[in-house]
């Protein structure tokens, strides 16, 4: 085959640049999401079955059965969630992505984005808040209620207001964020305030009642993580425009399940490599300890591929409070992705790196040939279901992953060298 | 052609012995020291897998220039 | 006074930088002023004011720099000025943009595009790797590297004479590119010689004793040890040989190296007959009238080798540093205090010198590094009966850094055949130069004492200085290091050994 990496990689890099990803609408995942099913539950991560799932994401599936109304108690979920009327699939094959356990089914509503550049779109689901959510796996009556609500008063106010509001384009969001301390994965407070602040008047202006009103910019404005399930399919969005180049090593998804974690390369169409998925390590909440752990997951890491969340590191010194390190650690971490990327994002400029652009285009070659693995910078779940956040701190995907990746990248292209 | 390459200004990439290079820089000659490492952390499975990508990538380059 | 400036137009540097530096090369002895700094008007009026503004000036704009310095006299002057540019060359790039440094020979080469040599010391298993990539980005290599393999020392030699860049190595010690001392190398002045050698020790020998006769160098290029054997067939030696004879810089050439293989050499008379410049060939332990035969200079020896290149250099006679008599004068009164001859050398070639040199005359010889006619030692870390040892050889280099870098083994080993009631002459040799350490006298003095007092005895010391007065280390302070701790020191392997012969003459 006669394909150059460096120019199918520079092809990747610069599709990835050029999107433009632009909050278009609100909708309910049965009627927008592509392949959804009434039995279907889309998850974080790589593919994965019932008996192989951690304790927050189970808890999550019983969650929402139970919601969904295809179960009345947990012990039903349960039962029900191990027969093969439920089926799973990742998100990130359903053009989407999910925090956490980011479960989502039919009855949810989803944000849609939409890339100005070439029509395609991307979805998640509206983050529920902290504490006892169902994306760490509580399943609790409060849960199912919450989840009510976000379906009949947050998401029609939300369709309703976006129209209503200046046009929000999601890169230019992130990388203001970027310049105000944020690196829109684990440090979201300066993008989740912009947000309401482009939406509120949009939102005052809707036709609800005003309590409603009111309870939505309340509820976004209680959770500092609000924009996170934006500032994920917008890193979707973008990465999505470089699959499939043909030949092309740039890594196009990172992600975990709890269990496993999961990449997928542009010119490896539809594959995923899996490993087992870290455990975290970093500042824990009074209280927990390491055995209350679980493994690494969510979509969450999407962020990073994108060259931002912990490829940002140096934009948000704030972070290191949870690695136990020093700002100039926060901006080494940074410094070290440049020497795994192949390119420098336009759009995400990190100030005090005298606005260089952070490092884009993860590149499988330069992972394994280097031996440094992406750095991620992540929340932490309790291994039980319905516990919540524990703490926040550094991982890496395991080297199989890119191993694996690159023992199929020679079979498929030059194995007869 | 070799003898060309004599009287002109001597500017160092190294790799390895990091004494070398701060020897050269005391003379101020231009160095840029490398945190070299064994590719593929040693692994010699990657290696030679990186190895079929680099020589396939130079037959590619290669003819290229020829067209 | 002297007031001596260069003006370096469009060039800037940050004035604490420039003010620094200035005022550290102030301290230096005869300088009585500097003014080191952009041409702004402050800096014009400090100039005026201690009158050593100059017409040169003139139209000067701030983003040029002036460095102007006023000393005792000329030669000081300039000096300071070269002494400023060394600094501002080497000066460390602020820590607030500072990157990681590159940690592959890619990324180092984005950081200095314009870099033209790859030095190059990674693990052997690597190195060829590291090589190619060099070569096939038009880089010339110097390959301290060792264990690398014959056949990849033939690809890698291959591709560079295919693209005529230096492959200097593997196992290559020593060079001198453009007057640039790469890895173990000394400072040498330029000159009009040029040498070849396939090996380290013995260049850095041949080189500052050049230096020391008053002559200088065009090249000192190291080619590794195996490149005139049969399967490389000298193509590295050749092709440097080449541009020396091409290279109107050069006036005579030196090639340094055990004897070529057969049929190696025979294509390298051929080719050296080609050339019309003098040529001077050391084959360590090779028949000089075999050489001289075919109508070339022949050496007998390292020390040979340098006096005959500087009589050819310069068209005048030149005389080894000690004389036969003032060898024989140290030698007066010198008595062994036991049976038997220690050396203990960091150079492999010096090594090979004195086997070569002192095994005729004693018969029994032993090393770790045996040459014809001397046996193999059974126990390379404990003598027996005459004993001359290459610690920078591999039986003790592993796993720890080489004599040269690091004196511990070679202090250790010391005092122990000091402490050896056989021992009743140790010489040793103190290689000084970039990358060696920088008190080698100091470290072995400090040995031979410990081990003195312990054992309460003396044995007869000596030790050969191979390096120059311009070298980081201070020549004249080793020296006086030495000769206190009653060694007695000689400026080259072969005068050293001479003086052995001596004593080891009068023991019979």
């Amino acid at each position: 085959m006669h394909i150059d990496i460096q120019q199918a990689n520079a092809t990747a890099v610069n599709a990835i640049q050029a999107a433009q990803p632009v909050l278009k609408g609100i909708g309910t995942a049965i009627d927008v999401v592509p392949g959804m099913k009434k039995n279907l539950i889309l998850h974080a991560g790589p593919p994965i079955t019932w008996e192989k799932m951690s304790g927050p994401l189970r808890g999550a599936v019983i969650g929402a059965l139970i919601y969904e109304g295809l179960a009345k108690t947990p012990e039903e979920a349960e039962k029900m969630a191990a027969t093969d009327k439920i089926e799973y699939s990742p998100w990130h094959e359903h053009d989407g992505v999910g925090p956490m356990a980011g479960v989502g089914t039919a009855s949810m509503p989803v944000r849609i984005l939409e890339n100005q550049t070439n029509g395609r779109k991307t979805f998640c689901t509206l983050n529920e808040g902290l504490g006892k959510v169902l994306r760490y796996g509580a399943f609790s009556e409060e849960v199912i209620t919450r989840l009510k609500w976000m379906e009949t008063v947050l998401a029609p106010v939300l369709k309703a207001a976006i129209p209503l509001a200046p046009q929000i384009n999601l890169k230019n969001m992130i990388a203001q964020a970027l310049q105000m301390g944020d690196e829109v994965h684990n440090r979201n407070k300066a993008a989740t305030s912009l947000l309401i602040r482009e939406l509120a008047p949009a939102i005052v202006k809707t036709d609800f009642p005003t309590a409603d009103k009111a309870k939505v910019l309340e509820f976004m404005h209680s959770n500092d993580h609000f924009f996170l399930n934006l500032s994920m399919p917008a890193a979707k969005m973008m990465l999505q425009a470089a699959e499939w180049i043909e030949g092309s090593t740039i890594v196009t998804t990172m992600c975990r399940n709890g269990t496993e974690f999961g990449i997928r390369v542009a010119g490896l169409k539809d594959r995923w490599f899996t490993g087992p998925a870290q455990i975290v390590k970093g500042l824990l909440f009074p209280g927990f300890s390491e055995e209350d752990c679980n493994p690494d997951i969510g979509d969450s890491a999407i962020t990073e591929t994108c060259g931002i969340g912990g490829f940002s590191m140096a934009a948000a010194p704030a972070i290191v409070k949870f690695v136990g390190g020093t700002v100039n650690d926060a901006m080494n971490f940074t410094r070290k992705m440049y020497e795994i990327t192949d390119g420098e994002s336009q759009a995400f400029q990190i100030p005090n790196m005298e606005f260089r652009g952070s490092p884009l285009g993860i590149n499988l070659l330069k992972v394994c040939e280097k031996n440094i693995l992406p750095q991620i910078n992540t929340g932490i779940a309790h291994k039980n279901a319905g516990v919540g956040q524990v703490g926040a701190g550094l991982v890496n995907p395991p080297m199989k992953c890119f191993e694996d990746a690159l023992e199929a990248y020679v079979e498929k292209y030059c194995k007869d060298e | 052609m070799l003898k060309d390459f004599f009287g002109k200004k001597v500017k160092v990439i190294n790799l390895g012995i990091a004494s070398f290079a701060d020897d050269l820089r005391k003379q101020g000659v231009e160095t840029v020291h490398t945190d070299w490492r064994p590719p593929a952390g040693g692994n010699k499975k990657i290696q030679a897998l990186l190895t079929k990508v680099a020589n396939w990538q130079s037959k590619v380059k290669s003819a290229k220039g020829a067209r | 006074m002297v007031v001596s400036f260069i003006i370096k137009k469009q060039t800037y540097f940050d004035s604490v930088t420039l003010m620094l530096i200035g005022s550290q090369v102030k301290k230096l002895p005869g300088i009585d002023n500097t003014v080191v700094g952009m041409c702004t008007d402050y800096n014009i009026d400090s100039l005026k004011r201690l009158s050593m503004y100059q017409s040169a000036f003139d139209g000067l704009t701030p983003n040029d720099l002036i460095i102007c310095i006023r000393a005792s006299d000329k030669k000081t002057a300039d000096a300071a000025i070269t002494e400023v540019e060394k600094r501002l060359a080497s000066r460390k790039k602020p820590s607030g943009s500072a990157e990681l440094p590159p940690s592959s020979q890619e990324d180092a080469a984005a950081r200095l595009p314009d870099a033209n040599m790859v030095l190059i010391s990674v693990p052997g298993e690597y190195a060829a790797a590291e090589t190619e990539k060099a070569l096939n980005a038009g880089r010339h290599v110097m390959l301290f590297s060792d264990n690398v393999s014959i056949e990849e020392e033939l690809r890698i030699k291959t591709l560079g004479v295919s693209k005529e860049l230096l492959v200097m190595g593997p196992d290559c010690g020593t060079a001198i590119i453009n007057g640039t001392p790469l890895a173990f190398a000394n400072a040498v002045r330029p000159g009009n010689i040029g040498l070849v050698a396939a090996s380290g020790t013995g260049l850095q020998e041949v080189t500052s004793t050049i230096h020391r006769l008053g002559c200088g160098i065009t090249q000192a290029i190291g080619v590794g040890g195996r490149d005139l054997s049969e399967k490389i067939g000298g193509k590295m030696t050749l092709m440097a040989t080449r541009a020396l004879a091409e290279d109107p810089a050069t006036r005579v050439i030196v090639l340094l190296s055990k004897p070529p293989a057969e049929s190696v050499l025979k294509t390298l008379y051929a080719e050296l007959k080609g050339i019309s410049k003098k040529i001077v060939i050391y084959f360590i332990g090779a028949d000089p009238k075999a050489i001289e035969a075919e109508g070339f200079v022949a050496a007998n020896n390292l020390e040979d080798a340098a006096i005959k290149a500087c009589d050819l250099s310069t068209d005048k006679q030149h005389k080894p540093e000690l004389s036969e008599a003032q060898i024989a004068e140290a030698a007066a009164g010198c008595k062994m205090t036991g049976r038997f001859l220690r050396g203990l050398y960091s150079g492999g070639t010096l090594c090979d010198e004195a086997q070569r040199i002192l095994q005729p005359l004693v018969g029994e010889l032993s090393s770790n590094t045996p040459i014809k006619g001397c046996k193999k030692m059974s126990d390379v870390y404990s003598s027996t009966g005459h004993c001359i040892i290459d610690l920078g050889d591999d039986d003790f280099t592993r796993g720890k850094a080489h004599p040269m870098i690091d004196p511990a083994y070679r202090a250790e080993r010391i005092e122990k055949e000091v402490a050896d009631p056989d021992a009743g002459l140790i010489l040793f040799d103190v290689v000084l130069g970039y990358g060696s350490h920088l008190d080698m006298a100091g470290e072995m003095v400090e040995a031979i004492k410990n081990g003195c007092k312990k054992a309460n005895r003396q044995p007869l010391l000596a030790a050969c200085i191979c390096g120059t007065h311009e070298d980081p280390q201070n020549y004249e302070q080793q020296k006086t290091t030495l000769e206190k701790a009653g060694i007695k020191v000689f400026p080259t392997n072969v005068a050293m050994v001479k003086f052995a012969q001596l004593c080891l003459e009068r023991n019979k």
